[in-house]
């Protein structure tokens, strides 16, 4: 099969140098240049390797070596949990607009209004849209974001002289939940599911004690469902001075359809680079602002944006905080998209968002009933788990069809995850994709489900029009090869 | 139809009619009906492209960008120049819109680039292993702090007063779940005493000792006699650099360093108001399964091709969830791709001529600037692009005034040190011209006089 029209490539920037290139061209020095301004103790004895190339070098090398990786604008990437919706181009050229690009965060606010101005909204806009009282920016990521809370429930239970040590997180939770609440000095306990993925009341009544500070919980949960009784849920926890924490993962679910601070949850992380469409750029960067109800507010990570009268500015007199996340005052860069992008939609256009990321998820799963083991029974909500476990009787298993739907064009689904559910693909189309492109999708996984009762080998053998075929994983972690060195 | 959604009504009903359900309401009957959100969101009316092109533009001109005025900011960003190159390559979709690279055949692009950032930082800081980078100087410095004390089994960290309070302030935050203790050894005379230190790095309580280098004030800390006296406690030695310095500066590494960390902003990420910046995050080998953060490795594949994969994934936390190394899943990928491209096109001599430009405009401005009445370097030691002045009217102040030549003078220290109330941290990159440093001078002996 042809390699998708992609010319083999195998260099790296250091393998192209050549002695005396150049790519830039910095002006002449317009002060005295004496060596002696940087004392010889300091300076550098051997010249970093770095490579030596032209602009053009470059620029093909980039280009090259970005066409050997699949992205949302050229392939439907129907990753489950991770939304890998349109990012729209708009929001790129708000975000380099001079003003925002080009501002130093210690300018002096009354030269930062703009900025702080937007701040100040965005808070406003996210805390209507999850029913949060207030909500604080800062977070680098979702992961910090869940630091964050976690730090907040934690200041709260000591402002009241409670001593709480443990958790509550599902089994079917993101790895980041255990590991952010661990983080915060938190013993982690975790609570069983069931085939649904849905939390057992009675186990959770069981667990809930005076030693627990917080239930952690992603809504709808990560096999796609909604949480039919998460009303019971969030009472019960506070009925027993629990405090309740929403994993805002999935909240491209719920946009105008239900609100976590309205189904009793405390505190609620955003992934702006999920829901509200800032780019996942290979990993990153992303925010992950926190909403919280008006009890936890003395513990906002500091500054805090706040109005006073018709001037923005910086509030650090916060003798309660839980202190700082990043150096700053948050992924501004992210802000500024996600500001953007909640303007271009207004109120009725996050409810369509919703409605069709729920649309398109229930379309694939009809579509793929038949062939596939669905992993809980629909309706889901804007992403659905399917099973191999059909397919594995045959040898083939979840990773396999990841692999061979590369070939056919797509990116994968995620592959086992959530943990509960035996060889699970976990797709979510998101609202932007559109049916033509689902049935292309549903279409190639129902091809793969019939390969791999016929022609089992071809699914093994997948992929082979990627750049590089399976890679030797166990090689790579028992020899670790992190850095370039010269051949030879 | 709203532009970014695909689907029309015709669609809608096809699919609902495939689904078997009558309407999209109809999908979202486990969502408990007490808790439906009764009316539509309170949030402004969907703009247009072009009115909201407008109003961002006007949001934005209220802000002091450094194109429009002269930056003489630091304090842990800088205003260094960012070839047009890099913004056309990361804005290809390939890149930019790819997710972190789990299924490494369609992601070898991305894996290439942070293999080729990997070395790059490794290269620079004179270290083993880089990882694919963390959220920002502060956050990396913080996962630093709670290495070192996993690492070592020890339970406190000394902090040189030099290092930036804004990282020490976020490595407090990460250091309270763990409860290791932060300690901080003085620095009166704008570097660490090295007496005063050996007395708090204690044998069997101390982690690490962290310095940084250019330090808060700017001056240059002596790194491998700051090793010396923690290798001798037993302790890492954690060193705060800035990678753009390193083309100039000795890799801290080859000094004695146990772990790096910094802001690697400006290796050609826009300042964007303090974030997305780049944590850089670098480490001696006997300590890489210790390491926070996603690392990428070279490996082959079935053909026997050389190939890249995300590894030693088993110190994370989608693996090992509780008990992992650092909560981290999202980092800053696409600002560790422009520092790899920033780096690719400056090369071997430009990060060199970007570094040597940049202190050789420093110094000027301090020489210009101290020859103010009055106006006078607060601390003896030498330094690079970056240094503390003494003023004699109130550093705010002066601060205001000179907005309106539209000039950011410099960072007023007393926020962050009270007896540094009459100080001012300017910076100045490559950037500035010896006119604008002139200008600036000019200004500044009008305010003070």
């Amino acid at each position: 099969m042809a390699k998708q029209g992609v010319p083999s490539y195998d260099k790296l920037a250091f393998e192209l140098s050549s002695p005396g290139r150049q790519g830039y061209a910095l002006p002449a020095s317009d002060v005295p240049v004496t060596g002696d301004a940087v004392p010889a103790k300091y300076r550098r004895r051997t010249p970093a390797a770095l490579p030596e190339l032209s602009e053009f070098d470059v620029v093909r090398h980039y280009s090259r070596l970005s066409r050997m990786n699949y992205g949302v604008d050229t392939h439907f990437y129907p990753l489950g949990s991770c939304t890998m919706k349109y990012n729209p181009k708009l929001n790129e050229d708000m975000a380099r607009l001079p003003g925002f690009l080009r501002l130093h965060p210690l300018a002096p606010e009354a030269v930062s209004q703009g900025a702080l101005r937007l701040m100040h909204e965005l808070g406003v806009m996210l805390a209507e849209v999850a029913g949060m009282d207030a909500v604080s920016l800062q977070p680098a990521a979702g992961a910090q974001g869940e630091l964050a809370g976690v730090l907040m429930i934690r200041a709260y239970h000591a402002s009241r002289g409670e001593k709480r040590t443990k958790v509550l997180i599902p089994d079917s939770a993101h790895g980041t939940n255990p590991a952010s609440t661990a983080l915060a000095g938190y013993e982690v306990i975790e609570v069983k599911s069931n085939a649904n993925g849905e939390v057992e009341i009675d186990d959770l009544a069981r667990l809930l004690d005076t030693d627990v500070a917080a239930f952690m919980i992603t809504v709808p949960n990560t096999l796609g469902n909604f949480e039919p009784r998460i009303l019971e849920i969030t009472e019960l926890c506070h009925a027993k001075g629990v405090q309740v924490y929403m994993d805002g993962a999935n909240l491209n679910a719920i946009l105008g359809i239900t609100r976590p601070g309205d189904l009793g949850f405390d505190v609620c992380h955003f992934n702006l680079h999920k829901t509200f469409t800032t780019p996942h750029g290979g990993g990153g960067p992303g925010a992950g602002p926190v909403g919280i109800k008006a009890h936890l507010e003395p513990f906002l990570p500091t500054p805090v944006v706040v109005k006073k009268d018709e001037a923005y500015t910086l509030d650090w007199k916060r003798p309660k905080s839980i202190g700082k996340l990043q150096a700053y005052w948050g992924n501004v860069g992210m802000l500024v998209r996600a500001y953007t992008y909640i303007r271009t939609m207004g109120p009725d256009g996050l409810r369509e968002v919703s409605d069709n990321a729920v649309l398109n998820a229930n379309y694939v799963m009809k579509r793929l009933e038949q062939d596939y083991d669905v992993a809980a029974p629909g309706p889901c909500m804007h992403e659905c788990v399917l099973s191999a476990r059909r397919q594995k009787k045959h040898g083939v298993t979840a990773m396999d069809i990841a692999k061979r739907l590369l070939d056919l064009g797509f990116y994968a689904p995620s592959t086992y995850f959530p943990l509960i559910v035996e060889e699970a693909l976990m797709i979510e189309p998101t609202e932007t994709e559109a049916k033509q492109t689902l049935d292309q999708f549903c279409d190639a996984m129902i091809q793969i489900a019939r390969e791999a009762e016929s022609t089992p080998g071809l699914v093994h053998e997948a992929p082979v029009t990627t750049p590089v075929r399976r890679l030797d994983q166990t090689k790579a972690a028992r020899e670790p090869d992190l850095r370039w060195t010269p051949r030879g | 139809m709203q532009r970014y959604l695909s689907n029309t009504p015709a669609e809608q009903r096809a699919m609902l009619e495939t689904i078997g359900a009558p309407s999209i309401e109809a999908l979202l009957s486990r969502v408990p009906a007490q808790a439906r959100l009764a009316r539509p969101l309170r949030l402004p009316a969907a703009a247009s492209e072009m009115e909201l092109v407008a109003e961002m533009r006007a949001l934005a001109a209220g802000n002091a960008d450094a194109d429009a005025w002269t930056c003489f900011l630091g304090a842990g960003s800088y205003d260094h120049f960012v070839p047009g190159v890099i913004n056309h390559m990361i804005l290809r979709g390939e890149f930019f819109t790819a997710y972190t690279p789990y299924q490494p055949e369609a992601s070898q692009g991305t894996l290439r680039t942070i293999y080729e950032y990997q070395t790059m930082i490794a290269e620079l800081t004179g270290m083993d292993v880089a990882n694919a980078s963390i959220y920002d100087g502060g956050s990396s410095l913080a996962e630093a702090a709670l290495m070192a004390a996993s690492v070592t089994g020890r339970s406190e960290v000394v902090l040189a007063a030099g290092v930036n309070p804004l990282y020490r302030h976020v490595t407090a935050t990460y250091c309270d779940g763990p409860r290791i203790k932060l300690r901080t050894a003085p620095a009166p005379g704008g570097t660490l005493d090295l007496d005063a230190a050996r007395t708090l790095v204690d044998g069997r309580k101390t982690a690490a000792l962290v310095v940084q280098t250019p330090n808060f004030y700017g001056c240059l800390e002596d790194v491998a006699a700051a090793a010396e006296l923690a290798h001798a406690a037993g302790a890492l030695l954690i060193v705060v650099a800035d990678p753009v310095n390193l083309g100039v500066l000795e890799g801290p590494g080859t000094l004695g360093a146990d772990i790096v960390v910094g802001e690697g902003q400006g290796l050609g990420v826009p300042m964007s108001y303090g974030g997305p910046n780049l944590g850089v995050f670098a480490a001696k080998k006997a300590l890489v399964r210790r390491m926070p953060g996603r690392l990428v490795g070279a490996t082959v594949d079935l053909d026997g091709q050389r190939g890249f994969v995300l590894t030693l994934q088993t110190r994370e936390q989608h693996i090992r969830r509780a008990k992992a190394t650092s909560n981290i899943c999202t980092n800053v990928a696409l600002c560790a791709l422009m520092a790899t491209i920033y780096l690719s096109t400056l090369g071997k001599q430009g990060l060199v001529e970007v570094g040597e430009l940049s202190a050789a405009k420093a110094h000027y401005a301090a020489e210009r600037l101290t020859q103010i009445p009055g106006v006078a370097l607060r601390f003896p030691a030498p330094f690079f692009k970056e240094f503390t002045l003494k003023l004699p009217v109130s550093p705010d102040r002066v601060v205001g005034k000179l907005l309106k030549q539209r000039i950011l003078g410099g960072v007023p220290l007393k926020r962050f040190d009270r007896a540094l109330g009459d100080c001012l941290l300017v910076a100045v990159t490559e950037k500035r011209t010896r006119a604008e440093i002139d200008a600036f001078a000019d200004a500044l002996a009008k305010v003070v006089a």
